[in-house]
């Protein structure tokens, strides 16, 4: 990401205080403990005039909600909606901030790309990536049919239903294995992850990419 | 009954439950549509601000339904839970002698296990929808709250059949639905009362609206003398002009029908000069602990649901745990939200938890149920009601370490440095080993970003 930012003429920082933006301990019902983590999230990217983040999911923790977290605490809403705009996800940068499309990348090979659902359902990332993709050199895309559908991770989900979370994975990797890729890119890593591990638990040939990775490819 | 895990790993009943979500999820998309459709988000707006004013202005709803439903003749009977219900439809067949009901799908009797109560006093309930008929064959409860024997194939049809009819092996559709025709057109005609549910509560016009596409919901409100129909009191809209939203909705959503084959609007006992009609006609508004969920201003949108299913056939985890998993009749993503508040958040705590939050269920629901959103604030109240109990202390520590570490940097970069230099040596257990049951761990990189940030920016 640093390299395809730098590339387009960005100075890129990276504070070294920064950790986590709280969502594991929301999504699990720890609001206390999610409200320190991005209350120091807030104090850490104070500063900054943008916030390129390379994850769909942690994007929307912090832009939408941030709003529920802080809700009832007047001076961090204020605080939290004044990041808000500030924050955006690294596709939609490029796009829209940076309005690239063609970042001179060369991948050789055929792709299929996973929408991750924060991504698509909450920040109504559809296309971007896509575009994106499309004026990557050497590089085809062919869409999967259960392109929308989750990959199953869901943070704790995963380790509180590991069958349930498998299986959805499975599915996932059928409907991949169909459009012959070597390789699924997405712009959430955790989606990634647990893609990664279930292909490699089934011995596929399929590698799984971020969108950064694709993009500073040469 | 299949367990979760059972569910996961039987591959006939993926392939059924799969095969027929799908055939559910594609004929809605093709009737939601841009092209053939284009007022469908609007109207979901719409239907959802309908909804949202009619549940705050129940009593006034409750009130206006009543006083019409009684000028057409009707009786309107307030029951605060199953025991009531059955009480009155006991008293009521005792005075009029009855024996036998005929059903029509209903998932507000399901929930209150209507069948069952009835049967201790010797009074036969029959279902009369297809699907319903072979579950009741099959004492089992519903898989799905459209498609209730969503999970059975052809084959486990027959088997049930010749079980329990005594019929030889018929593992034809059409020849199986003759066989439960021949049956039930016997019991419509000599059933004393018929019940029903209703799909919408009409309180301008007291009309009760029954949607269903096999016609033995009309069968059962007009061929016995006496028709019941038992509606949870959020079934109400204002005005019959609203149905223009909500039929259109329903159908669409359910099954991608713009319009069931059958709609009926049943308004009172026949009167003088119709040809058609019951006797009698009550409706059993029920509460059975919906008014404890107006109490939450965010959650009380979990009453603006009107049973289309959407939710269930789009969701993956339902896809892949079936229906029988979930604890209450109603399964699936709204199940998943209103049964915790029905039931307390500590009777199933891990209910809430089983959903990725993907979030295609809010996308699909034509009332725009915030799924998702509310799914999280159960999570929130199941933490506090174990913190109250004493119970999940390993967790919430846990939650505890994590917030304390993300706020404090250099505790978490030197705590990643242990973690991965022992990583490769960890024994798998706990959470590591719920990972690896089903999936490799990632390989760690060779060296941190930090670290790699920081060697960067010092050249």
């Amino acid at each position: 990401m640093t390299e395809v930012l730098e590339r387009l003429g960005y100075q890129v920082d990276f504070p070294a205080a920064q950790t986590c933006c709280g969502q594991p301990a929301f999504n699990s019902g720890y609001t206390g403990d999610a409200r320190r983590v991005a209350r120091h999230f807030l104090d850490v990217f104070n500063t900054a005039d943008y916030v390129v983040v390379p994850s769909g999911s942690c994007t929307s923790m912090i832009t939408h909600h941030y709003e529920d977290i802080f809700q009832g605490d007047a001076k961090m809403l204020e605080s939290a909606h004044r990041m808000a705009p500030r924050v955006w996800e690294f596709s939609r940068f490029l796009l829209e901030v940076a309005k690239a499309e063609d970042v001179g990348a060369r991948f050789d090979g055929i792709v299929t790309y996973h929408d991750s659902c924060h991504a698509l359902r909450e920040l109504r990332i559809k296309q971007g990536p896509r575009r994106l993709l499309a004026k990557v050199q050497g590089l085809t895309l062919n869409e999967m049919e259960a392109a929308e559908e989750c990959c199953g991770f869901g943070g704790t989900f995963s380790i509180k239903f590991p069958e349930v979370s498998g299986g959805m994975a499975r599915t996932k990797i059928d409907s991949i294995v169909k459009t012959k890729a070597g390789t699924v890119v997405s712009i959430d890593s955790s989606c990634l992850m647990q893609l990664q591990g279930v292909i490699d638990r089934s011995g596929l040939p399929i590698r799984t990419m971020h969108l950064a990775e694709i993009l500073a490819s040469k | 009954m299949a367990t979760i895990k059972e569910t996961v790993a039987d591959p006939r009943l993926q392939l059924a439950i799969y095969s027929a979500t799908q055939r559910l999820i594609d004929h809605r998309a093709g009737a939601v549509g841009f092209k053939v459709f284009p007022e469908y988000q609007d109207l979901r707006t719409l239907a959802h601000d309908i909804k949202k004013h009619t549940i705050e202005h129940l009593d006034y709803y409750l009130e206006q339904l009543e006083a019409n439903v009684v000028a057409h003749g009707g009786q309107v009977i307030f029951c605060e839970d199953a025991e009531q219900v059955t009480d009155f439809v006991l008293n009521l067949a005792k005075q009029r002698n009855a024996r036998l009901i005929v059903k029509s799908k209903s998932m507000t009797t399901e929930e209150i296990h209507f069948n069952e109560r009835l049967e201790h006093h010797q009074l036969e309930a029959v279902e009369t929808d297809l699907g319903e008929y072979i579950l009741q064959l099959a004492h089992q409860r519903p898989y799905h709250i459209v498609a209730p024997a969503l999970h059975l194939t052809r084959y486990d049809v027959a088997d049930i059949f010749t079980k329990s009819l005594g019929v030889k092996k018929e593992v034809v559709i059409e020849e199986q639905t003759k066989i439960a025709r021949s049956v039930l057109r016997d019991k419509f005609l000599q059933a004393d009362i018929g019940v029903t549910g209703a799909n919408f509560l009409v309180a301008d016009s007291g009309a009760v609206v029954v949607v269903e596409n096999e016609g033995n919901a009309r069968l059962s409100s007009s061929a016995p003398k006496i028709h019941i129909a038992v509606a949870g009191i959020e079934k109400l809209i204002p005005r019959a002009q609203d149905l223009a939203v909500f039929l259109n909705l329903l159908g669409r959503s359910a099954t991608g029908q713009p319009l069931t084959v059958y709609t009926s609007f049943l308004s009172g006992p026949r009167r003088e000069g119709e040809v058609d009609g019951p006797d009698e006609f009550y409706l059993i508004l029920l509460d059975n602990g919906r008014t404890k969920l107006l109490a939450d201003p965010d959650k009380r949108q979990s009453l603006y649901c009107i049973r289309c299913g959407a939710c269930l056939n789009h969701c993956p985890v339902y896809r892949k745990i079936g229906g029988h998993n979930y604890p209450w009749v109603y399964s699936g993503p709204i199940g998943a939200i209103i049964t915790p508040q029905f039931h307390g958040v500590s009777k199933d705590p891990w209910l809430p938890f089983a959903s990725s939050l993907c979030g295609a269920c809010a996308e699909v629901c034509p009332v725009k149920i915030e799924i998702p959103k509310l799914l999280l604030k159960l999570r929130a109240e199941v933490v506090e009601a174990k913190q109250r109990e004493g119970a999940g202390g390993l967790e919430r520590l846990a939650f505890r370490m994590f917030s304390w570490m993300m706020t404090h940097p250099r505790v978490y970069l030197m705590l990643a440095c242990i973690g991965s230099a022992l990583a490769p040596i960890t024994p798998k257990i706990g959470p590591l080993r719920k990972w690896t049951s089903q999936r490799s761990l990632p390989p760690l990189a060779s060296t941190s970003f930090h670290k790699w940030w920081a060697e960067r920016s010092s050249k």
